[in-house]
């Protein structure tokens, strides 16, 4: 039996419709977002303030046991005084990076100008590693809502570092007994009052700890400001009394975090377009909320599954009842 | 239905030594990855922290292995009984392939010694796609190995044991039919969460349907490849009449493919980024070719009697599925900033190894277990 041309264009032609005539049903399935717990947390960083001094690399690499990163080789670089990490990494959980356009000149500019940016992880309110992990070695405290990493559920299988948008999670490929390295907001210091090793560090304010609520808050707040005038700016935590009078720069008219993904705790305001500093430019939708729309659609509760097997076992008891 | 008998014959044969040293050569780079870490073979990344063990040896093996189940999908559920000979040969096709795909996993996680966590329910996390293809697939390698328990059953002589196994066996068979189709569409799925990561070109939800569809079109492809090869490795008389029959099938599930491909990625509006010329682009257009060829070729009746396009057509929808699983995983994965990935030598002979560690368990099997057909002549 030759497959007709014509009858295969028909078939074609017909589906090819069918499908074009249906959205992507992407949308339809996928799970509802998830929202901000009660008492998130949060991080703020104000990169018109920030000065690029690193003292917050400093404090996250001694208060998270992290070694010194050296990027420059010898003889470049004799005697390691300073460490020198380029990117985020398995050493390095927190970075400050630097952006220059055409002579460098102007603070917070677009045109002639520099400005910096701080990366760490975003603790997202929707996580996509959370969502990817398979033995919840990734988890949304459900209270702070910090993403907490725990190396003993941790199988090393790498998925987290397939989901996450921001490129966050860091493995250790160098080592024999590896696991995967993140910024946890400094968790580990909760119990005794503390908060981020980052923000306390700071001494401008560019970076600030706080409940997530009033930090937004206080970003939206300064979006209303007049550039030029004169602003107090609290710093080490949102509601800290230590403010530092500084001058107000133009700010971009976006609160990065406050949508991205479906919303971060890690919230971030700029003079500088957000995809110039590197911050990848995301819809408000989660990932994570398509993938697991299709998982639950098709085998929540394994109903589907079982149904199908009932009648695959129907099947093949028929066709081989009477073999030997 | 004829009779299988093991081919005999000697073990120790110069293609045999040929892909023995290649075992052992990667038997060597293992015990250096588990000394010295995954960087130490690997070329994999923050960036690319997924490479060719998993995109080939676990998704795209796995694809390959689907012999089996699109023969059970045929012979057991639709109850088309004449292809009953090409089973047996094909189960162990599969019972290679996603035993070895398996242990390409254990080699591939980082924290190897705690990877039964993935098997502990109080650490399951059940939304993660990688959560149910871990448990799929660990229970269908189980289940493959009992499925072809019979082959030995009749090779030790145990009748009684047969009996009961036969008797039985349809329970294995109906899960082994649905365990694949859950974790065939799911390996798809896995790069879902990546988002945008994905060229548009492939990110989409309708990635397991894709993923299904191609995986059992390249089990009905290996079936076809494989006997061929057989027969001109092993001097045996080609099996074309029911490859025949067999390839009948592959244009209509191949079609449907590209209805759902092309429909997709023209209703998203991406078809555009195919013709940019960039690495993205060019690969797109590569595989699509590679489905359209064999489409094209299996439509003619008389192309699908003769053995050499039977083998052409085969061997180009191996390569198309493969193609768009690499695709899928590597070349479609684009996380910023530079990154790049290509395999390091070592990383590649781990994965020649593991395939050749195949090829000489298939060997050792069909030379002393029945499983192939006996050839009645004339």
């Amino acid at each position: 039996m030759d497959i007709k041309r014509r009858d295969f264009l028909k078939v074609v032609a017909g589906g090819g419709m069918l499908l074009a005539a249906n959205a992507n049903p992407a949308f339809a399935i996928s799970r509802p977002p998830k929202s901000m717990p009660p008492e998130a947390v949060g991080m703020f960083y104000d990169s018109t303030i920030c000065i690029g001094c690193k003292v917050c690399q400093h404090g996250c690499k001694e208060n998270n046991e992290m070694p010194a990163e050296f990027t420059i080789r010898p003889p470049e670089m004799v005697d390691r005084i300073w460490d020198d990490p380029i990117d985020l990494s398995s050493k390095t959980l927190e970075i400050i990076k630097a952006y220059k356009v055409g002579t460098g000149e102007e603070k917070n500019s677009d045109v002639n100008g520099f400005a910096f940016i701080k990366r760490n992880c975003m603790h997202c309110v929707d996580p996509a590693c959370v969502s990817a992990c398979p033995v919840s070695a990734l988890k949304k405290n459900p209270v702070n809502g910090v993403v907490t990493y725990d190396k003993k559920a941790c199988i090393g299988c790498r998925y987290c570092q397939i989901a996450c948008p921001f490129g966050i999670p860091k493995f250790e490929f160098d080592k024999p007994f590896p696991q995967i390295r993140k910024c946890q907001f400094c968790n580990h210091r909760f119990a005794e009052g503390k908060y981020s090793a980052c923000c306390e560090f700071c001494p401008t304010g560019a970076s600030i700890f706080g409940p997530a609520r009033d930090l937004l808050e206080e970003a939206r707040k300064r979006l209303t400001l007049t550039p030029g005038q004169y602003y107090d700016y609290p710093v080490q935590t949102v509601n800290s009394k230590n403010r530092l009078r500084q001058k107000v720069a133009k700010y971009e008219n976006h609160i990065y975090g406050e949508k991205e993904v479906g919303g971060t705790q890690f919230i971030m305001l700029a003079g500088i377009p957000f995809d110039k500093l590197g911050m990848p430019p995301l819809s408000e939708k989660a990932d994570a909320s398509l993938s697991e729309g299709i998982q639950h659609t098709l085998y929540k509760g394994m109903i589907a599954p079982a149904a199908v097997l009932a009648g695959l076992l129907f099947a093949a008891y028929r066709s081989t009842k009477n073999h030997e | 239905m004829t009779e299988s008998k093991p081919l005999g014959g000697k073990i120790i044969t110069m293609p045999f030594l040929v892909f023995a040293a290649l075992a052992a050569i990667s038997g060597v780079l293992i015990l250096k990855r588990f000394i010295f870490g995954l960087g130490s073979v690997t070329n994999i990344s923050d960036g690319y922290p997924w490479g060719i063990w998993i995109a080939y040896d676990v998704v795209t093996g796995t694809a390959i292995a689907c012999g089996g189940y699109s023969m059970a999908l045929l012979v057991y559920i639709f109850n088309r009984g004449e292809y009953h000979d090409l089973v047996k040969p094909a189960l162990m096709a599969s019972v290679f392939g996603y035993t070895l795909g398996g242990v390409s996993i254990f080699f591939d996680v980082g924290r190897w010694w705690q990877a039964y966590n993935l098997f502990l329910p109080w650490y399951s996390q059940v939304n993660s796609v990688m959560l149910e293809v871990a448990m799929c697939i660990s229970l269908y390698i189980f289940i493959l190995w009992i499925e072809f328990s019979p082959t030995f059953m009749e090779w030790l002589k145990m009748k009684g044991l047969l009996k009961i196994a036969n008797r039985l066996m349809f329970i294995f068979i109906a899960i082994g039919v649905l365990l694949p189709t859950m974790h065939q569409s799911s390996l798809g799925t896995l790069m879902v969460i990546a988002g945008r990561k994905v060229s548009p070109l492939w990110q989409t939800g309708f990635i397991p349907l894709l993923a299904l569809i191609s995986a059992i079109t390249m089990g009905y492809a290996i079936v076809i490849f494989e006997s061929i090869v057989s027969a001109l490795a092993l001097d045996r008389e080609m099996e074309t009449p029911i490859l025949s029959k067999l390839s009948r099938l592959m244009p209509w599930l191949i079609g449907f493919y590209l209805i759902v491909r092309f429909g997709d990625v023209i209703g998203r509006g991406q078809l555009g980024l195919a013709f940019t010329g960039d690495l993205q682009g060019n690969m797109f257009i590569i595989e699509n070719i590679l489905f359209i060829l064999p489409l094209i070729f299996l439509s003619s009746a008389r192309n699908r009697t003769r053995p050499k396009m039977l083998f052409l057509s085969a061997a180009l929808m191996l390569l198309a599925g493969s193609v768009y699983r690499f695709d899928l995983f590597l070349v479609a994965f684009d996380p910023g900033s530079g990154w790049r990935y290509f395999p390091a030598l070592q990383e590649i002979m781990i994965t020649l190894g593991i395939i050749s560690a195949e090829i000489l368990g298939y060997m050792i099997f069909v030379k002393k277990l029945p499983v192939l057909p006996e050839i009645k002549h004339a």
